[in-house]
């Protein structure tokens, strides 16, 4: 376990190295003048001046080497720049910004463990029972919606039509940004929070807990035909002791590695949800500063992410590596 | 599969392991090895494929579903009853009637118009995307699996630096970069979609690779470029179709996304995407400027989704 | 029969069986009869599709899918097809226990070595899991795995084959089983090291007083262990006997032909392998009469063999042997078959039959 978890740290670095540098490169050295995308964006002419002085204020007319040592230096001080368009330190904002998104996105990671997991496992156990049946294609169904048509109609069915039909205000949830700011514990919400977290955690929830289900589901298929489960019958177990004494443990060994690969994209549908619902976290800034075609903030924005997403699946692998056995002893057969 | 990711390399339907390739003829898993290969059939023909799945009604209604988009997209002209930029004086926000099927948006525009246009977008991103990624990932899963070693841990290394980029992430950075149009979207989109393919062709290839025939074709003198295009391109490719189909309606999932983020073509381009985010503020008074493109993308998707799990499981139905 | 020292504690009889698949019924058991005794070897013979494993499963009860037509299973007495399922769970493990043929893919990959086989224990016994862990390492000591108590709080993938089916076998006997069954437990292993679990099976039979129900495709284990023998074909018994009664006075055309293909060590180089030739019958759809008609050099068609299914038929005393033209067998021997293999037709001729298929001569095989 040790030497694999040695060896998995210093792939990280050279990883992380590489995907900041890569992002380095696509936002300051592809063509598509950078400078000019901060005055004003590809579509909007903005005026010669605004762009020089862009140019000047980031450096951006300093050779390339310079910008990508300026870069790096920034980086390892973990100095993600200021905001072009307010001035504020990109640190500030991330750290202002992530709590928000960080609360979400664990009432939406616990909405998919707690739901999307049992589901697989019972459409499993149960195949080709209705529900099983009802299953497979509620999760297909909710895995091709799109996340912000899902937030949006949500929207109208919990807030806006209870709204427009006049309904009194303890049925109606709210749908726009953060309430007062009460959280115990930092993630429970206390008061009237909860209203206003209810749905976009579930519309989070949606597209993650889909696909947890059917990722379960299959792995719990697969665990089921497993030779090591037919031994465990003809032990003399009982169906129910057999799946879950014997199946459930391997079987949830990928689902980790899913729970893992789907951070990447629980970030993605956190843009979008938090755009809908205009929750003020780190996706929402992210939208926002792309509107604005705020660089700086983009970019910072990103490196942090990236950095963030790369740690959580260093964790998820090393975790895999110790809950399989086989991983964390070493497939050394002793003689 | 997800939402702006297309690249679900862990399908959820997909064996985790080696052992599950084993056919098992829906006999059940009791018999040992040995007694089920005497229950195996060969492997499908083109004919018992397509009739397995016309057996599946919802990939056979998925089928059908694309094959009217596609006629809608490429009739566009005469079946849209308004050009998608065509202002209706006086007509704003109003909801469905007999003029406009869909109603109109904010400043006039018929909203049936502009989602049978939208197909066309949505179905051209889709397509021509998920054949880029298609093609780049075959190409280097090719070559990392057949070579193995060092190139293969070069093109793996590779694929991790895309891999530690959320997918959103990236696609709205190489976005920004490229500018706005349904062309860069389209980049975009296949320059950063082919790791999922790349992963299968790699598997596939590794483990061909070591498989005694091509030992043998080698001993029989044949060319590298041989074994891999008349031999092992093949039986990759069976995974690769599947994977391929779910994928476009991966794409186009991420095209609306990146429509609506603002990232992708700018009004009054009729994508979906771009459609609902417009509905964004006026979702009380006019919700059908959000129903309609919506529905659009997710019976798209949805179509894809179903022909693809039918393709899967029309073409190994032992898996099933 | 000889080896049949003890008392009777299986009796299948006349047992049938389908499943239901999507390509059709298919009939892997179509009429077994057979007696297993305390003590005794039995081992079951066939190709793979004969139906072997399924009969094994069948008594087992581990094929829920698998519908019984007909027949019995007698355990001590007890029809266990009309026990309830609490009865035969308790029978799975505790009276009647199997090992499989691949260990690695038979143990649960995440679980010690030590607490699969506690959990035997704990099952059907009423005992405390510190308990059952120090019968584990008993276990692991019977079968010959040094440092037992070690081995115990390991993972499966840290043994070596061997002596990962040795850990099986440990696992079978915990409750002491009257009746062991062994569905080709040395296939999967190397063969130096196929001996040593062979070895310890028979000890660990004597040892426990139980019987063993050995399921092989392999004959060469079988002339070495085995008190008695029933040859399987397509889901049918093609023949029953004791060992050296299958082995030098068969009376049916398959195991014939399934002695005379194995080369042996004997051989001088340029005798001729028989092969049988065709391939096994589907189990949807057997040929009519003797399944094994279109593949047997001494069938009569059209007769008998084509239109009528031979029952087993005492050929002397307890050998059985389903074929219709078993007299015509008596004296014919797998040296005679070889030697003679260039004039089979000649043989057939001798016997009335038409030319059967060719032979594979093999030189310096």
């Amino acid at each position: 376990m040790l030497s694999y978890t040695i060896r998995r740290l210093f792939l990280v670095i050279p990883t992380v190295f590489f995907a900041l540098s890569f992002l380095f490169l696509l936002f300051f050295a592809l063509p598509g003048d950078p400078a000019n995308l901060i005055a004003g964006g590809g579509n909007r002419n903005p005026d010669p001046g605004v762009i020089e002085r862009v140019q000047e204020r980031y450096g951006l007319d300093d050779p390339l080497i310079v910008q990508f040592k300026d870069y790096w230096a920034r980086t390892v001080r973990w100095d993600l720049g200021e905001s072009f368009g307010d001035r504020r330190s990109v640190n500030e904002i991330f750290g202002e910004k992530a709590v928000n998104s960080l609360r979400l996105a664990f009432w939406a990671i616990l909405l998919e463990i707690v739901v999307g997991i049992p589901i697989g496992v019972l459409s499993a156990i149960r195949r080709y029972s209705l529900a099983d049946k009802l299953t497979t294609i509620g999760t297909a169904a909710l895995s091709a919606i799109p996340v912000f048509v899902l937030g949006f109609v949500l929207q109208y069915i919990f807030a806006v039509y209870p709204n427009k039909q006049g309904w009194p205000d303890w049925t109606k949830l709210r749908t726009q940004g953060l309430g007062p700011d009460t959280w115990a514990f930092f993630v429970i919400p206390t008061g009237e929070q909860w209203r206003y977290l209810i749905l976009p955690a579930v519309t989070l929830a949606c597209v993650s807990t889909a696909l947890a289900a059917r990722m379960t589901r299959g792995s719990m298929l697969e665990v089921i035909r497993a030779d090591y489960m037919r031994t465990a019958r003809a032990k003399g177990l009982g169906e129910r002791q057999v799946i879950y004494g014997h199946g459930l443990r391997n079987a949830m060994l990928p689902v980790i590695t899913l729970i893992g690969l789907d951070f990447g994209t629980v970030i993605g549908a956190a843009v979008l949800t938090e755009t809908v619902y205009s929750w003020p976290g780190l996706g929402s800034e992210i939208a926002n500063s792309i509107q604005s075609r705020d660089l700086p903030v983009l970019l910072g924005l990103t490196l942090a992410v990236t950095v963030a997403f790369c740690l959580v699946n260093l964790l998820v692998d090393l975790s895999y590596a110790w809950f399989d056995p086989r991983i964390r002893l070493g497939e050394d057969v002793a003689a | 599969m997800s939402d702006v990711d297309p690249h679900p390399f862990v399908d959820p339907e997909a064996p985790l392991s080696p052992e599950a390739d084993r056919p098992t003829s829906g006999l059940p898993a009791g018999l040992a090895g040995a007694e089920q290969a005497s229950f195996v059939a060969q492997r499908p023909l083109r004919a018992d494929v397509w009739r397995r799945f016309c057996k599946n009604r919802l990939a056979l209604a998925g089928l059908v579903f694309i094959v009217a988009l596609l006629l809608v997209a490429i009739f566009a002209p005469w079946i849209a009853p308004y050009d998608y930029d065509e202002r209706t004086p006086g007509a704003f926000r109003e909801g469905p009637s007999s003029e406009h099927w869909f109603g109109t948006d904010i400043i006039g525009l018929d909203v049936f118009s502009r989602v049978v246009y939208g197909a066309r977008i949505s179905l051209k991103v889709g397509i021509v995307a998920t054949l880029m990624a298609v093609v780049i990932g075959l190409i280097l899963g090719a070559i990392a699996g057949f070579a193995g070693g060092k190139t293969d841990n070069l093109i793996m290394r590779f694929t991790d630096i895309f891999l530690a980029i959320p997918y959103i992430i990236l696609a709205i950075a190489v976005a920004t970069i490229f500018g706005q149009s349904v062309n860069s979207v389209i980049l975009v989109l296949g320059l950063t979609g082919w790791l999922g393919i790349c992963r299968i062709v790699r598997a596939s290839f590794l483990s061909l690779a070591r498989m005694e025939y091509v030992d043998a074709a080698r001993a029989l003198g044949f060319s590298r470029t041989r074994i891999i295009f008349r031999h092992m391109l093949p039986n990759a490719l069976q995974p690769v179709i599947v994977y391929s189909t779910i994928a476009i309606g991966s794409v186009i999932l991420a095209e609306a996304a990146l429509s609506f983020l603002g990232v992708g073509p700018v009004p009054p381009t009729p994508a979906w995407g771009l459609m609902v985010s417009e509905a964004k503020s006026t979702l009380a008074v006019a919700p059908h400027m959000l129903f309609f493109p919506g529905m659009a993308i997710f019976l798209t998707v949805l179509a894809f989704v179903f022909v693809g799990d039918g393709l899967r499981d029309a073409l190994d139905p032992k898996l099933k | 029969m000889t080896g049949a020292t003890g008392d009777t504690l299986l009796s299948v009889r006349g047992l049938k069986a389908h499943f239901d698949t999507p390509d059709g019924v298919v009939k892997p058991i179509d009429g077994i009869s057979f007696d297993i005794h305390r003590g005794e070897v039995f081992a079951v013979v066939g190709e793979s599709g004969s139906g072997k494993s399924v009969t094994a499963l069948a008594i087992m009860g581990l094929l829920p899918t698998l519908e019984i037509d007909g027949g019995e299973i007698l355990w001590h007495g007890e029809d266990i097809l009309q026990a309830d399922e609490q009865r035969r769970r308790s029978i799975r493990g505790g009276e009647i226990a199997m090992i499989f043929q691949d260990p690695l893919s038979a143990l649960n990959p995440v679980h010690k070595v030590g607490r699969q086989i506690a959990e035997m224990a704990t099952i059907h016994q009423d005992i405390p899991k510190r308990l059952a862990l120090e019968r584990a390492v008993e276990m692991l000591d019977l079968v010959g795995i040094p440092e037992a108590r070690k081995r115990a709080d390991m993972y499966p993938h840290e043994f070596s084959g061997g002596m990962r089916q040795r850990a099986m076998i440990a696992m079978a006997i915990t409750n002491k089983p009257d009746l062991l069954i062994a569905d080709e437990p040395t296939t999967a292993l190397d063969v130096t090291v196929q001996a040593q679990v062979l070895q310890v099976l028979t000890d660990i039979k004597d040892e426990i007083d139980s019987a063993i129900m050995l399921i092989t495709h392999d004959l060469g284990v079988v002339a070495g262990l085995a008190d008695n023998v029933m040859v399987m074909y397509a889901g049918r018994q093609a023949e029953l006997g004791t060992t050296d009664e299958i082995f030098y006075e068969s009376r049916h055309p398959y195991t014939l032909g399934l002695l005379a293909s194995m080369p042996r060590l004997d051989d001088t180089g340029d005798e001729p392998l028989l092969p049988i030739s065709g391939s096994p019958p589907s189990l949807i759809n057997r040929p009519s009469g003797c399944a094994f008609h279109p593949r047997c050099r001494f069938a009569e068609i059209p007769g008998a063999c084509d239109r009528v299914v031979p029952e087993p038929r005492s050929v002397r005393g307890t050998h059985l042997a389903a074929c219709h033209r078993s007299e015509h067998l008596e004296g014919v021997t797998v040296e005679e078959l070889r030697a003679k293999a260039d004039e089979v037709e000649l043989l057939a001729e001798d016997l009335g039959t038409e030319e059967r298929a060719a032979n594979l001569e093999m030189d310096g095989v």
